[in-house]
Formats: C-alpha cells, structure tokens, sequence
C-alpha cells in the first residue's frame, strides 16, 4: 500500500515504510520487554529508560475469534451500522517480541487456527473507510516470503 | 470463635433481572433492608459501610433513604471488582477493631447488550474501540479458545457448564433466568464470538445484594447460624497474564490474578481448595467458569471435562459450582455479583438455600470474581 495515499487511524501506532507497514512498539533498554503500543516505562521492570522499537511483521496466530454482532457505537465506528459484517479479531505471537492483539482480514472460522502464520497488512478503518483512513490487521500468509518484509 | 473472627450475620438481595422503574439505588436500599432484617440489626447499630456500582450511582447515597446516621461510608468502582473490594475494607475494618457493625452493598443496572465502555477510561486510546477491539465478549472467547486447545476442552462442554447454570436458577427465586436450558438449545443459539454462543454467556443485568458482618460481642451475639469469613483478597494483574482490554500481551506467562488473589486468600484462610464444599466462581460466559475452576486451584487444568461432564461441579456433585445460577442465570449487574456468591455461600452455609441447597451440610465457601481490566476478589468462608 503507498504511504502517501492514506491515513492512519492515529498517530505513532504504525508507520509506512518503502510500502510495508511495520508496528510502532517500544522496548526496555535495561531489561529488553518489548511493549505494544509504544510506552513510555517498561510494564515488567518499571524503568523509563525505553525506546520505540518497529516491530516483526510476521508471526503465528496465538488464539482468534470471530466477532458476530456490530459492537455499540461508540466507541465502535461503523461506516454504516446496518451493514455489519463479522469480523475476525486475534493475537499475533511476533518471535521473540510480543504479542498483538488485532483485526484480521480472515472471518471464516474455517480458515484460521492456532499457530497460522500470519502478516501484518492494512486495512479500511471501520467508520473511515471512505475518507481513506486505515488500520493495521493481519492475514494469513499465503504466498512465498515477500522482500525482505519479515521485520 | 478468637477475637479477630468477623462473621456475616445478615444477607440480603433484590431479585436480579429487569426492573423498569426502579433505580439501582432503590433495589439497594432494598437488599440493605433485608440484610439488616436478616441479621436483626437496625441501621443507626451500622458503623461502617461500604458499597459501590459501576453504573447506578454512589452507594453511600442509599442514606438519603436508610437513615442520615452519620456512619462512616466509604464508596467503591472497581469493576467486577467492586463488591469483592467493599467487602475487602468492611473485612479489614472489623478485623482492626475500628468497627463492630459493618454494612456491605453491591447494586447495578445496566441497559441491555455488550457493556460498551470507553477506551479512554481504561487508558486506552480511541483507536481500540473505533476499530471494534474494546469488546469483553472477545477477551474471553480468545482466552478459552487457547485454553481449550491447551488442555482438550470441547464446545460440549461448554454448553454443559451453561446448561447447569440454567437449572441451578431454575431453582433459584432471586434468578434472572429460570428456564432450564438443554446443552443442544445451548450449541443451537446464536454465535456470538467463536467458540461461545449467545446461552454461553451472561448479560449484563440489574440487581443488588447487602451483607451485614460483625465482629466480637456482635458475631457471637448473633441468632443467625454462625457463618465466618476467614479471608478476602484482592489482586491486580502482574506482568506476562492475559487479560481483558489487552493490545498486546506479553510472551512470558505469569500466573492470573484470580490465581494469585485465591492463592492468598486460602492460605490467610489456613483452608486449601480440596477443603471447599460449595463454590461460586465468575461465570461471565461458560469457558470462564471451567478456566476458573483450575486457577482458583479447585480442579487442576484439563480436569474439567470430567469433572463437568461427570455431573462433580452440580448440586449434588462432588464440588457443586455457581449454585444460583451464577451470573449466566443471574445476569451481571457488575457492582452487585461478587456479594450475590457470598450471598449464595452464606444461605448454603446456613442449609437455607432451599430447592438448591446441597446436601451434607457444606462447611467450607469460596467466591471468586474477576473482571477488566485484570482484577480479582476471592473470600473463603465457614461455618
């Protein structure tokens, strides 16, 4: 996806680079906890000697669910409430990082299990989409590894 | 009976369910009354109180309409949390000295549907709901989905956990939902997040329930039978435990707080789980009760399906769980469910809990709740 055509949902959850999305986390410099979103004081050791940290881009799917009922607005922006569609929500476990919990583009129940390997992309924000607005998500890896896109 | 013992002499509750109408603060009063009348005590004998919602109001309100006696009253939002913390202070405050008569209520009232909270109260940023993430149905279905693939749970038995809580309020007057519910209606009804169905999880409610606890000349005063609460604890979430309204967890494990909070609560008590008659723990959906089960320590993890398949956790069984229906028959009015499980624990304690006492006179209670975004109240209880 170019980065010059969209708009993150908020500032300094994600970044585009080169076109590949990566996550903005943050990491302990005394005891090397990696947070996601970014902190600003390690959640283990409590030092505020941290610094943001792009994270992995690929990982395997810990555990996933599909949510099947429209999530009341607010804090959930639906683009048009009477068109819900289910959606999949997950934990990504990133290698040796941290696990991210997100939306994925799969919603069959069929297709996703743990341990799935999946791939940071981005989406259509729910309420946004039409102003160009996006968030970050995960899908199943299905071709071969991309360039050099494994974080 | 030694000096420090702090017992609960009153018990007291509004049914659980709808009540168009009537305030959270009204059904309050309600249950207050009633555990005072319960424990023959008069409110102006009161002196101390605490209590709380996370949706109705300020509990210490409830003076306006008890009685402005002055007591000291101290007011509690902590979730799911909130009457397992009023109990913690009112326990603490007896256990000092500071206070003989102590009053505990707990009461909600919540619209219909998903809670739908907002991120920023939980130091999140709005991103998290507008994207649809802040959603406590999703947490627990994520959490027992890994669970079940951990330790070879089935979506069988997750309808047979949901269908006990619906014959346990069947037998229960103060319950939202009394229609015995069969495991297939249960598999049938709609999905709600994978692998719970809507009849595996509880709704958000309306109740309120009230405790009267004493100590010294009080407790052992007292012509109610003799119920004692051994121990309350209270526990956040540590580093590496997965918890509701999580954007990321760590890949480190670390014990849950529910068992951390039973783990401290059972060795104040000097009781071990394998001593425990009658439990109630946060059935917030059917998975959460079996997960429960194992961090509490009164079943190890992956011994559920037996124990539930096998009929153990129903009245009768060998370890009879939620016998009021828990929150999946009772609705979950947040600030009122954790006293509803100690309300529950003292009618059975008592062998007055009617079409749904267990048999054997039960000696030993446990309640345990647990809630967003990561906190848990346990007590142990005895006759």
């Amino acid at each position: 996806m170019n980065g010059d055509s969209v708009t993150p949902i908020t500032e300094g959850l994600f970044t585009v680079a080169d076109g590949l999305v990566r996550l903005i986390g943050s990491q302990c410099a005394r005891c090397g906890t990696v947070a996601f979103p970014r902190q600003f004081s390690c959640p283990k050791c409590t030092s505020v000697e941290v610094s943001e940290r792009l994270l992995a881009r690929r990982g395997t799917l810990w555990s996933w669910t599909i949510q099947c009922f429209p999530p009341k607005s607010p804090p959930y922006a639906a683009d048009d409430p009477g068109a819900f569609e289910p959606y999949g929500v997950g934990y990504v476990e990133l290698p040796g990082e941290v696990r991210v919990e997100a939306r994925l583009t799969e919603a069959d129940p069929g297709c996703l299990r743990i341990g799935l390997p999946m791939e940071l992309t981005l989406v259509s924000a729910p309420g946004g989409g039409t102003r160009g607005v996006v968030t970050y998500a995960f899908r199943p890896v299905t071709e071969e590894p991309d360039r050099g896109g494994t974080g | 009976m030694s000096a420090e013992d702090v017992g609960i002499i009153g018990a007291g509750i509004h049914p659980f369910g709808r009540h168009p109408g009537v305030t959270g603060l009204q059904m309050a009063v309600a249950a207050a009354r009633a555990a005072l009348a319960d424990a023959g005590v008069s409110w102006p004998e009161i002196d101390f109180a605490a209590g709380g919602s996370d949706a109705a109001g300020n509990a210490d309100t409830s003076v306006a309409m008890l009685g402005l006696t002055g007591v000291p009253f101290v007011n509690v939002r902590n979730g799911c949390a909130t009457g397992g913390s009023a109990l913690t202070v009112a326990h603490a405050m007896l256990r000092a000295g500071s206070a003989d008569l102590a009053l505990v209520v707990g009461f909600d009232k919540h619209p219909p549907g998903a809670f739908s909270p907002d991120p920023e109260d939980w130091g999140l940023g709005r991103w998290y709901g507008e994207t649809g993430l802040m959603l406590t149905t999703q947490f627990f279905a994520m959490k027992i989905q890994r669970y079940m693939s951990e330790h070879g749970i089935s979506t069988a038995t997750l309808a047979e956990v949901a269908a006990k809580a619906s014959r346990n309020g069947a037998l229960n007057p103060n319950a939202w939902r009394r229609r015995p519910l069969t495991a297939q209606e249960i598999l049938a009804s709609k999905m709600v997040n994978h692998p719970l169905t809507q009849f595996m999880f509880c709704s958000p409610g309306e109740g309120a329930t009230a405790l009267v606890l004493a100590r010294g000349a009080r407790l052992r005063g007292s012509a109610r039978p003799l119920v004692l609460l051994r121990s309350v604890a209270l526990r956040t979430r540590s580093f590496g435990s997965f918890e509701v309204f999580s954007p990321s967890i760590a890949i480190e494990s670390a014990p849950s707080p529910t068992a951390v909070a039973a783990a401290a609560a059972f060795e104040a008590a000097g009781i071990g789980p394998a001593d425990v008659d009658v439990a109630q723990v946060q059935d917030t959906e059917s998975g959460a009760e079996l997960m429960h089960l194992a961090e509490t320590g009164l079943c190890q993890h992956g011994e559920q399906e037996k124990l539930i398949t096998s009929g153990a956790t129903g009245i009768g069984g060998r370890l009879p769980v939620n016998t009021d229906g828990g929150c999946l028959a009772n609705g979950e009015p947040i600030g009122a469910s954790g006293l509803r499980q100690v309300h529950e624990v003292v009618l059975q304690l008592r062998g007055g809990a009617g079409e749904r006492q267990i048999p054997g006179r039960p000696r030993v209670g446990f309640t345990h709740v647990y809630g967003a975004p990561g906190v848990s109240a346990c007590a142990v209880l005895s006759r």
